[in-house]
């Protein structure tokens, strides 16, 4: 699914002439930075443990198949079914189908980015059913019809006054009647509101921060207690995941869990980390009568033999979108799909296509913050930098930066013709420049002079100016 | 010691009185400086644009200008980080070429890290009377690990007081062609390093790459704001007087 209409360029203006946006995203951005850097200081071993994630992503990734199929063999000794989609449209499909067989009405969600990724609350409620999205983030962007702006926290670019206006317009018909401005008592409205759709909801659907291979467990990671509540209380649970969320072990399960939170939301561990290992047994007390997984491929195993395989060590923690000045400024939804920020620029145009995401790659400075605090050490600029290439190659770079890099190169690749043009113009751009010190205005670099002067240069160039100091030897 | 000076592109067409403080810092250093004239660029606006043929061609030019050096140092984290961290990838598959690539790259130096990491200059013979803060620039900081050899430097210049400004390695905003495709993204980021340059209360902004000053530079005069913007290497090289980037100069 891809959010149709505006440019990213008018997004992207949008977005930075919204002051409410601009002051969610102040505070969002410098305090998470914040937290993280707080964790890492407190955890001698945190640079170890990064080491030791990418280590067991890479070894995984080598060998998933192999960690896919021991991974089905437990989720159905256990009394589970694994569904495999191999696009989103066949993920929607599957769980359409477990919810017509289950004779589902109504359907809680526990917060899953893949479920965003496939597009599937349209797809539900297309045929009729009742979704209510359970995380207190999703639930505020369900009732203000908006994609996430973060994959974490996705009502991140919202404010409380709008959250107070939300609840005030949807909870009043149940009978909620006062106006809060309080996000205590704002977090209490909703939990008693949705407190009564998981006792009503027939299928559960959560999304899978980790798989076990050894145990054939799904594990999911919350703060507020939704997605235990989600999985157990609805008779079905339809767990949706990638097929690179698979760990071998229990263990190793524990290595990506002391990482996740401190990335994420600077916390040493979430409120509830959550195992469910297929339906309730006999002698359990409560839990589904069903289990199911969905593992989504949608253009990840084609990424397995390519140049972006290390994106598959995402654990989708967030923090590169928390430490990128490109997002701050911009915020999520600028970026036009489900997966923003760096992460999101790398996945978009690999599943969506290289010409759909055009921008994304390049609308970043590779300044390199993101692979610096990137709990798996995924390269993240060099991705970028590598669908550049691949853009290149393609022919979907703009003709006038063609053009203009073509012409550039030309020179650069020619030192002596290099050097006598670039006399010429910086002696002209220098004369017009010296008395004020800056230039206001140039042709072809409205996209610098703008906003900005543009220094002017100090007069002849250094390599004029040393090879006269030079006596003209060389 | 025999040292070839990366002039960089900039540093060449827009501000010499950089290249001219790296020579002198380097002289005072006991190095030996010859500058090839077959150099031009490091080739990155190719690279990150995603044209490795001319990235590839422009590389091999520079490869080929600096052999024989003891050692290449350039005043720029940016172009210094190309040649050390991207050349050799370039040449997956031209081994002699990487074997080339490489050996430049065990080579080359940003020029401060190279006076004190490899040089053990501990201090500058270099006055500068006022209060001023450092910008860490995103690839001399995160792909060279250049951070406190230009604060030690800097500490040891009389008269001159270092206050660290908020957020000092986020990014200006520069980013090569990223100011002038995504203008308004790159204003907005610029801005916020500005407001963090006016918080810090110091009156001038030094940093190790040229874009990022320029880039700064250019959206301070344009707001007509009063700080002064620097390169660390003339500061250090005695050059702190001089009209600063975007300043009037003297007739």
């Amino acid at each position: 699914m891809r959010m149709s209409g505006p440019s990213f360029a008018q997004r992207t203006r949008i977005a930075i002439h919204d002051q409410r946006l601009q002051g969610a995203l102040a505070n969002a951005s410098s305090g998470l930075a914040a937290k993280r850097a707080a964790q890492k200081a407190a955890l001698p071993e945190f640079e170890a443990l990064r080491e030791r994630a990418r280590e067991v992503k890479e070894h995984v990734l080598a060998h998933l198949d192999g960690y896919l199929e021991r991974y089905e063999a437990e989720v159905t000794r256990h009394g589970g079914h694994v569904h495999w989609a191999s696009t989103a449209e066949e993920a929607r499909n599957i769980i359409l189908e477990i919810c017509r067989q289950a004779g589902a009405k109504t359907i809680t969600k526990g917060k899953s980015m893949v479920s965003e990724e496939i597009a599937l609350n349209a797809a539900l409620e297309a045929q009729g059913y009742e979704v209510i999205e359970t995380d207190l983030g999703e639930y505020i962007i369900q009732l203000a019809k908006e994609p996430p702006s973060h994959i974490i926290m996705p009502a991140v670019h919202k404010t409380r006054e709008q959250v107070g206006d939300l609840f005030a317009e949807h909870h009043r018909p149940l009978g909620y009647a006062k106006h809060l401005t309080d996000i205590g008592e704002m977090v209490n409205e909703a939990r008693q509101v949705l407190r009564g759709h998981y006792f009503r909801a027939d299928v559960g659907i959560t999304g899978g921060n980790f798989l076990i291979a050894e145990t054939g467990s799904s594990v999911i990671v919350t703060n507020e207690g939704n997605g235990d509540l989600t999985q157990t209380l609805a008779r079905v649970h339809i767990v949706t995941a990638g097929i690179e969320r698979v760990v071998p072990t229990l263990d190793d399960a524990q290595t990506f869990l002391r990482l996740l939170a401190r990335s994420a939301t600077g916390q040493e561990i979430t409120s509830y980390t959550t195992l469910s290992t297929g339906p309730r047994r006999a002698d359990d007390l409560d839990g589904p009568q069903e289990y199911h997984v969905v593992l989504v491929d949608n253009g990840r195993s084609k990424m397995l033999g390519g140049p972006f395989r290390e994106m598959l060590r995402c654990i989708r923690c967030g923090a590169c979108l928390n430490h990128c000045p490109v997002y701050s400024a911009i915020g999520g939804h600028a970026y036009g799909w489900v997966y923003p920020g760096p992460m999101g620029s790398v996945l978009t145009p690999i599943i969506n296509g290289m010409a759909a995401g055009y921008d994304l790659p390049n609308a970043c400075t590779l300044n390199g913050r993101c692979q610096t605090v990137c709990p798996v050490k995924i390269p993240l600029p060099g991705l970028l930098r590598e669908l550049r290439r691949q853009q290149f190659e393609d022919g979907l770079t703009p003709r006038t930066i063609r053009f203009a890099l073509k012409a550039w190169a030309m020179l650069a690749r020619r030192p002596r013709l290099y050097h006598l043009k670039m006399r010429l113009a910086i002696g002209l751009l220098s004369r017009i420049g010296r008395s004020r010190g800056v230039l206001s205005r140039l042709p072809l670099v409205g996209g610098w002079t703008d906003t900005r002067d543009l220094p002017a240069p100090q007069g002849g160039t250094f390599q004029q100016a040393w090879r006269a100091r030079k006596g003209g030897r060389s | 010691m025999r040292v070839g000076l990366f002039v960089t592109c900039l540093a060449d067409l827009m501000r010499p009185s950089v290249a001219f403080a790296a020579v002198k810092l380097l002289e005072d250093a006991g190095c030996s400086v010859e500058v090839p004239e077959s150099q031009t660029c490091c080739g990155q606006p190719a690279l990150n644009s995603g044209d490795s043929v001319d990235a590839r061609a422009i590389a091999k030019q520079v490869i080929a200008s600096f052999e024989g050096f003891d050692y290449v140092v350039g005043p720029s984290g940016s172009c210094m980080g190309t040649l050390r961290c991207d050349y050799p990838a370039l040449f997956a598959d031209e081994p002699a070429w990487r074997l080339r690539a490489e050996d430049l790259a065990r080579r080359s130096h940003e020029l401060l890290s190279f006076l004190v990491d490899v040089m053990h200059i501990e201090r500058v013979a270099a006055r500068y009377d006022g209060k001023v803060t450092y910008h860490d620039s995103c690839a001399g900081l995160r792909e060279l690990g250049v951070r406190e050899q230009p604060r030690k430097l800097l500490a040891g210049v009389a008269g001159l007081e270092l206050v660290e400004m908020q957020g000092t390695e986020e990014c200006c905003g520069f980013g090569g062609t990223f100011c002038v495709k995504y203008p308004e993204i790159s204003t907005k980021m610029v801005d916020d390093k500005i407001a963090h340059i006016e918080a810090s209360g110091a009156s001038a902004v030094l940093g190790g790459d040229l874009g990022c000053l320029l880039n700064i530079a250019g959206r301070i005069r344009r707001r007509g704001l009063p700080v002064r913007v620097l390169h660390t290497a003339e500061l250090l090289a005695g050059m702190g007087g001089e009209p600063s980037i975007g300043e009037p100069q003297e007739p």
